[in-house]
């Protein structure tokens, strides 16, 4: 039964499975808009849309860009540098300052846990969590789905492996729900100081062996950055590679792979895996516009009248 | 041999009470006394106990019909921060002890870690300065173990209790060196005191602004082991043992602190231990929401934490309550989780939390309740508040059938950072006498003068 929409999106657990499904039907029209020479639709026209980034990101900002410029919004792109962050204006303050502007939606990546939340509480527009701290990723987890569903049909019954880093990773929590809500089984693999505790609760097997891994149907792969080795939390990025790295040796030729990018080739991923026919990492990438405009649709537009669209 | 609260702590001079408490609940464990009575305040001090309606009217001062209302001894707590001087913006002495005594207290221990922190005699001497001006109820101070609290080099410990330092406490950090500690523990035999430790092993704590379990796997915030706290709380029970000194383990959390504890009692070692209202009734459930008001060190811990907390302070491992109130500024708390600094307020919500939560749950005896929520006083050697006649008037007056929503009315708090906000919870303190004076009254505490004769 299908839900009303959410009035944010900060957490995967604000949807449910008929939501995500209704995003990403939607975001299958959009793609289709993708395909022509022209490709707007006018459905927020008028409309201002926020991008407020904190930290770092080339593929999630200029895909929020994209997606907002796609359904003719206005378009205001914030980063903590050279901004009044800069100067330690408080969360607080930016927030109500852009809100001053009246926008339809303020995307926020922040490198603190809680940020999209705090957010929500100070605006009167809708807020997209782009990520938050360790948190949550929640429209990279719908774009990785969106991908799924497209190659799988359906992910019910899908064994979906995330491997790496999984404490440091809020894509690995975004995604262990959504693949979870879309009836996939998922196991998390990655070395013992880089699974949290009680990780089993979010509804995942946890292992630190990659034995078994050619019982997956999808193999997700997460990046090692190189200060985890700094933190002792990995001996060298040498035994990383040699214990989890993915490579066209450890893939059967029928799994899926996937990464949420940047990739650190020769890391967690091998030149060939990750130029293999089975890599999907470039269809990842392409999603990810139109379900971010899927996603700015379903909170700004709400959910009658596909007809919109065409 | 126990001192006088007046003698040792620090209250601001007032008129002395002059009233007529007619029959309240009096409930005292330490007196025996569980039944309505008449209490006659004359000059501050209980001039005389008698059955319910047996007391006249007195010829002078306040009547308060007070049937149906319950009287305990004013509570003591032995770990607050006030956070002068240095940082009055979160709290001052004034607004501290206000909400001490809008709490049903009537003594609270202050901890050192201010700015400057009470690292020398003469910072202290100006705190007691101040206390005997602006305090509502009495206060006693902490000065730090070491300079700074920096763990390096011992503080002038004999110096400072000859200034009028009740003990010694680095709180909010723990003494990560056991030699330092080893030195401290050393140097209590020349100037006595008791030690009051935060037992937190850094290395195991590491970043951690949450307990480690499901709730930070699923949040991705980093986790506090519980180990952090009981390794160091076993590790500084034998080092006590050792030396024969005294030490107080501040705001334990977790079920195996208590294990530790207990293990340290068996020993023989001269240990005694606090534990705080948010960590006897809350768990770590409540950071799902973010809200920084849920973020404290020790962290709220699991339920099972929270339940072996609970039959600790029932059995009398641990041996009373302490808040650990801590005001930060709102501006300071409306920040992500992660930025947000450790500490909630807890002076004017404990009674009422642990009634509400604990007693009317049927997990604590009342009277177990008054007796830890002033045996803090023991701990360090002073006199605890009692309904006796002659001793000076340290009462608090209790409605437990008041139900009210924390925080609906302000607080007395310079600091809104309350983990209660928002909770409707029974035992409103309608009234307090600390040292003899009026420290609260309730607004709507009803009172008659008395008429000139019966």
């Amino acid at each position: 039964m299908s839900t009303r929409a959410p009035k944010h999106l900060i957490s995967i657990e604000d949807l449910d499975r008929a939501g995500i499904e209704r995003i990403l039907d939607r975001a299958e029209s959009f793609a289709e808009v993708a395909g022509r020479e022209i490709k707007k639709v006018p459905a927020l026209r008028g409309r201002t849309v926020v991008n407020l980034f904190y930290e770092a990101s080339t593929r999630t900002s200029s895909s929020f860009e994209l997606a907002a410029k796609r359904l003719s919004a206005d378009v205001v792109i914030i980063r903590s540098v050279g901004s009044s962050v800069d100067k330690g204006e408080s969360l607080k303050d930016t927030v109500q300052t852009l809100s001053a502007y009246d926008p339809a939606a303020i995307v926020i990546r922040s490198p603190h846990v809680g940020a999209a939340q705090l957010v929500a509480r100070w605006t009167a527009a809708a807020v997209i969590n782009a990520g938050d701290g360790k948190h949550e990723h929640p429209t990279q987890a719908l774009l990785d789905v969106f991908t799924l569903r497209r190659r799988l049909g359906s992910l019910d019954g899908a064994r979906i492996w995330i491997v790496g880093d999984v404490l440091h990773s809020r894509v690995a929590r975004s995604n262990i729900l959504a693949f979870g809500r879309m009836g996939a089984r998922v196991t998390v693999c990655g070395p013992p100081t880089l699974l949290p505790r009680e990780i089993e609760s979010l509804g995942c097997r946890a292992t630190a062996k990659l034995d078994g891994l050619d019982q997956a149907d999808v193999v997700y792969v997460l990046r090692m950055q190189h200060e985890r080795m700094l933190d002792s939390y990995i001996p060298s990025l040498r035994e990383y590679a040699a214990r989890y790295q993915v490579s066209a040796t450890r893939l059967r030729p029928a799994q899926l792979l996937m990464h949420p990018g940047p990739v650190n080739r020769g890391v967690e991923l091998s030149g060939d895996a990750i130029d293999s026919p089975q890599a999907l990492l470039g269809e990842q990438v392409k999603a990810g516009v139109a379900v971010r405009m899927a996603v700015l649709y379903e909170l700004l537009v709400g959910v009658p009248a596909l007809a919109a669209v065409a | 041999m126990a001192t006088a609260l007046a003698r040792a702590l620090h209250q601001r001079a007032g008129t002395p009470a002059e009233l007529l408490i007619r029959g309240a609940h009096a409930l005292d464990p330490r007196s025996s006394l569980d039944e309505p009575c008449d209490i006659l305040v004359r000059h501050g001090r209980l001039a005389e106990l008698g059955a319910h309606g047996t007391l006249p009217s007195p010829g002078r001062g306040e009547l308060i019909e007070a049937a149906g209302r319950h009287v305990f001894p004013a509570f003591v707590d032995p770990h607050v921060h006030l956070r002068e001087p240095g940082q009055e913006h979160k709290e001052d002495l004034e607004s501290g002890t206000a909400a001490a005594a809008a709490g049903g207290y009537c003594a609270v221990i202050a901890m050192p870690n201010t700015a400057p922190v009470v690292d020398e005699a003469s910072v202290l001497r100006a705190l007691i300065d101040a206390a005997r001006h602006r305090a509502r109820v009495a206060v006693g101070f902490l000065a730090s173990i070491t300079r700074g609290l920096g763990g390096q080099e011992l503080t002038e410990m004999a110096e400072l209790r000859d200034a009028g330092a009740l003990g010694f406490t680095d709180d909010g950090k723990p003494v990560v060196s056991a030699g330092m500690l080893r030195k401290a523990l050393q140097y209590q035999r020349l100037c006595g005191g008791v030690l009051a430790l935060h037992e937190e092993d850094p290395a195991l704590s590491a970043a951690g602004v949450m307990h480690e379990g499901a709730v930070s796997a699923r949040l991705g915030l980093a986790g506090i082991p519980s180990l952090a706290e009981s390794t160091m709380v076993a590790r500084d029970a034998a080092l006590a043992q050792y030396e024969g000194a005294r030490v107080h383990f501040q705001h334990l959390s977790c079920e195996p602190s208590v294990q530790a504890l207990e293990q340290a009692r068996r020993s023989g070692a001269r240990v005694s231990a606090e534990a705080s209202p948010h960590h006897l009734t809350l768990t770590d459930d409540l950071v799902r929401t973010l809200d920084g008001r849920f973020k404290m060190n020790p962290p709220l811990r699991a339920e099972s934490d929270r339940r072996a907390v609970v039959d600790a302070l029932r059995s009398g491992v641990i041996d009373c309550v302490a808040t650990d109130h801590a005001p930060h500024a709102r501006h300071e708390k409306e920040v992500p989780f992660e930025e947000a600094p450790m500490g909630t307020t807890g002076l004017e919500t404990a009674f009422a939390a642990l009634f509400t939560e604990l007693v009317l749950t049927g997990e604590l005896e009342l009277a177990t309740l008054v007796e830890r929520l002033t045996a803090g006083a023991a701990v360090f050697d002073l006199a605890v508040p009692r309904i006796a006649v002659g001793e000076p008037a340290n009462l608090c007056m209790v409605d437990l059938d008041a139900q009210f929503e924390v925080g609906s009315d302000g607080y007395a708090s310079r600091s809104a950072n309350c983990c209660f906000h928002g909770r409707t919870l029974n035992g409103s303190v309608m009234l307090t006498l600390a040292g003899g004076q009026v420290a609260f009254r309730r607004r709507t505490l009803a009172g008659a003068r008395a008429p000139a004769s019966r």
